[in-house]
C-alpha cells in the first residue's frame, strides 16, 4: 500500500499578528508548524501502513523553509518526503496549488491512497483535497471522521455529508480527514533525530514538466485573485459589565425584553 | 443571455435553508448583472422541490431527476454540473458552504479550470460591474477581497449570512428537465446513514456554551438546563470536545461549528482566537467568566465577572421564577 499525504506548513494561528494599517500578515511573528489537521492525515496513513504494510510519502508545496514540516512528517512515520519549491509555483490559489500537487502525485506514480487534512488553519478553504482528486481523476470522500475498514483495493469510512454516512470507496482514491479520525501520536526523541538526518527531496517545476502545463502553476495559473486584505478592527470595550447584587436580575431583564423567555 | 446559477442542496425531501439564502443573494446579483437566476436541482423524484426554488426567487430550474442521483455521490453530481455549466455558461455559480457544498464545488471548479472562493460572507457587483467575493481567513482575523479572472465565478457561501426572499407562490418560473449523465461506476458506494446529526448548532437560535471554567463533565447539566429554559442547544469549546465531554457536533469554534445564533451565552470560556472566530457574529453575546481580562469580554455585549457555579444557577432560578409568575 502506497499512501501519499499532502501537508502544509502554516503559522501558529494563535500567535500570528496582523497589521491593521497595511492589512499584512506578519508571518515572522509566529512560529511555523505543520497544519494541525495534517497531523491526523499523517497518523491515518501510518496506521494503514502498520496494518497492511507499504510506504507513506509526504508531499508539501511551499518555500524552502517548509522543509521542517517534512522533517516533522518523517518523525511522525513518513518514509519519504518531497518538497515542491520553485518561484514559478508561488502565489498560487487553491486551483493552482491543487494542480501542482496533483502533478507531483502523478510524477510519483503508483499510489493507492491520498490523504489530506480537512482544511488548513491559514487558508481555511478545504478545497485542495477535492480539487486534487479531480485532477487525478479518482474518487474522493471528504470530512472522514472514522476509517472502519482498510483493504488493498477499498476503504470503508464514515463521512460527514450533512448527516454521517458509511461510504465505501474504491482505491486509488483520496480522503480528507477531520480531527475525529484519530489522535496523532507524538514523535519520540529518536524519531526526531532520525528525521533530522533524513533526506528531503526537493522538486522544482522542471521535475513536473512531463505531466504539467507550466502556465497552470503559481500565480499565473491562479484564477481567484486576492486584491485587497482588510484586518477588521474589533472594537474592544463594547461590553457592558453587569455588576452588583442585581446583576443577574438585570441580565434576565435583557433576555426577557428581547423575547428569549417566551 | 446568461445567468447566476445556484446549486440546490436538499436533504430528507426538503430544500436546505442555505439554498434559499443563496437564491436571495443570487437574485440581487442577477438583477445587478441583468441576467436570469437559475438553480440546478439533482435528485430522484424531486420535482416538487423545483417549485419551491421558483417561489424563492429562481427564474429557471434545471432539473436532473434520476434514481442514480437519489443519494449524494460527489462524482455523479460533479459530472452533471460540469456538463450543465458548459452548456449554459453561467456567469456565477454558488454553493452553500456545507459539507456537501465544500466537497462538490472544488471538484466542479477543478474540472472547469475556474477559480473558487471558499466560505464567502459577502459577494457583490462593484461600481465597475465586477464581481467581488469577501471571505474571512486566518481564523477570521483578516477579510480577503477576491476577484475571479475566469468564468464562471464560483464560490461557496457561508450558511446563515445571506437573507432569503420570502416565499411567494405567485412567482413564475420554468422547470427545464435535463438529460442525466449516467456514470455507471464512480468508485463510491454510499452504504447507509450511520447517524442523524442530532444537534445542528448552525441552526440553533440560542446556544449556551461551556468552556474550561467547568470542573466536571456532569456540570454540563447546569448549562443544559439553562439552554432548555431558553429553547436552545448546548455548545462546548474545543478543550471540552477534545476531552470527549460532548461529541464534536456540539463544538463551537474554528475546528468545530461556526455559529451565528440570536443569543450566545459563554460560560467559563476565556475566548481563544479559534473560539471567537466561530461565534463572534452572534447577535447577542453574554459572557460569564471569573477573569475580567478574558478575551471573550472583547466580543461580548454583556458580561458578568464571576464564578459560573454561582451565576448560572442564579440565572436559572430567576428565569424559572419569572416563568412561574407569568403562568399565575
Amino acid at each position: 500500500m502506497h499512501v501519499v499525504v499532502l501537508v502544509k506548513q502554516v503559522p501558529d494561528i494563535e500567535k500570528v499578528r496582523f497589521d491593521f494599517e497595511t492589512g499584512r500578515i506578519d508571518r515572522s511573528s509566529a512560529p511555523a508548524e505543520t497544519n494541525p489537521f495534517d497531523l491526523n492525515a499523517l497518523e491515518a496513513a501510518v496506521q494503514i501502513k502498520e496494518e497492511l504494510g507499504g510506504t507513506v510519502t509526504a508531499i508539501s508545496m511551499g518555500p524552502p523553509q517548509a522543509e521542517s514540516t517534512l522533517r516533522d512528517a518523517i518523525a511522525r512515520g513518513a518514509d519519504r518526503a518531497i518538497l515542491l519549491t520553485d518561484t514559478r509555483m508561488a502565489g498560487a490559489d487553491t486551483l493552482a496549488t491543487s494542480y501542482t500537487l496533483a502533478c507531483a502525485v502523478k510524477v510519483l506514480g503508483g499510489f493507492d491512497l491520498v490523504i489530506c487534512g480537512e482544511k488548513t488553519v491559514d487558508g481555511d478553504t478545504g478545497q485542495v483535497g477535492p480539487e486534487v482528486a479531480e485532477f487525478l481523476g479518482i474518487p474522493h470522500v471528504a470530512y472522514v471522521s472514522e476509517i472502519r475498514e482498510v483493504e488493498r483495493d477499498r476503504l470503508v469510512v464514515v463521512a460527514d455529508m450533512g448527516d454521517k454516512y458509511l461510504v465505501e470507496v474504491r482505491l486509488p482514491a483520496l480522503i480528507t480527514v477531520t480531527k475525529d479520525v484519530n489522535t496523532p501520536r507524538l514523535p519520540t526523541l529518536r524519531d526526531r533525530l532520525r528525521a533530522r538526518k533524513a533526506e528531503i527531496e526537493v522538486w522544482d517545476a522542471d521535475v513536473l514538466s512531463k505531466v504539467c502545463d507550466p502556465g497552470r502553476l503559481g500565480f499565473e495559473g491562479s484564477k481567484a485573485i486576492v486584491f485587497r486584505v482588510v484586518v477588521p478592527r474589533r472594537e474592544g470595550g463594547g461590553c457592558v459589565f453587569l455588576e452588583g447584587e442585581d446583576a443577574v436580575k438585570r441580565l434576565v431583564d435583557i433576555l426577557e425584553e428581547r423575547g428569549f423567555l417566551c | 443571455m446568461t445567468g447566476v446559477l445556484v446549486f440546490a442542496e436538499w436533504r430528507e425531501g426538503r430544500v436546505h435553508p442555505v439554498t434559499y439564502e443563496l437564491l436571495g443573494k443570487g437574485r440581487e446579483l442577477a438583477d445587478k448583472l441583468g441576467v436570469e437566476l437559475w438553480s440546478a436541482l439533482l435528485g430522484y423524484r424531486v420535482e416538487e422541490l423545483a417549485k419551491e426554488l421558483i417561489y424563492h426567487g429562481a427564474d429557471k430550474v434545471f432539473l436532473y431527476d434520476h434514481s442514480s442521483l437519489r443519494v449524494f455521490d460527489v462524482v455523479r453530481y460533479k459530472e452533471n454540473l460540469v456538463r450543465l455549466t458548459k452548456e449554459e455558461k453561467p456567469e456565477v455559480f454558488l454553493f452553500g458552504a456545507t459539507p456537501i457544498g465544500r466537497s462538490l464545488a472544488p471538484r466542479v471548479a477543478a474540472a472547469l479550470n475556474t477559480g473558487l472562493t471558499a466560505d464567502c460572507t459577502d459577494i457583490f457587483v462593484d461600481e465597475n460591474g465586477e464581481i467581488v467575493q469577501v471571505r474571512p481567513a486566518f481564523t477570521g482575523n483578516i477579510l480577503a477581497y477576491i476577484k475571479t479572472r475566469s468564468r464562471p465565478v464560483m464560490a461557496t457561501i457561508r450558511y446563515r449570512v445571506m437573507a432569503p426572499l420570502p416565499k411567494d407562490t405567485s412567482r413564475k418560473g420554468s422547470i427545464v428537465r435535463k438529460e442525466v449523465v449516467e456514470v455507471k461506476d464512480t468508485g463510491i458506494i454510499v452504504l447507509r446513514k450511520v447517524s442523524e446529526r442530532k444537534v445542528n448548532l448552525a441552526d440553533a437560535d440560542v446556544i449556551v456554551a461551556g468552556g474550561r471554567g467547568l470542573r466536571r463533565k456532569e456540570d454540563l447539566a447546569m448549562l443544559k438546563e439553562l439552554a432548555e429554559l431558553l429553547g436552545g442547544e448546548v455548545g462546548v469549546s474545543r478543550p471540552l470536545a477534545d476531552e470527549g465531554w460532548l461529541p464534536r457536533e456540539h463544538q463551537v469554534g474554528f475546528s468545530g461549528n461556526t455559529v451565528k445564533p440570536k443569543l450566545y451565552i459563554a460560560c467559563g470560556i476565556s475566548g481563544s482566537p479559534q473560539h471567537l472566530a466561530g461565534m463572534r457574529d452572534s447577535e447577542l453575546i453574554i459572557a460569564i467568566n471569573i477573569d475580567p481580562s478574558a478575551p471573550i469580554f472583547r466580543v461580548a455585549h454583556y458580561g458578568i465577572v464571576g464564578d459560573l457555579y454561582e451565576v448560572v444557577p442564579e440565572i436559572i432560578r430567576e428565569i424559572k421564577a419569572r416563568k412561574l409568575s407569568v403562568r399565575r
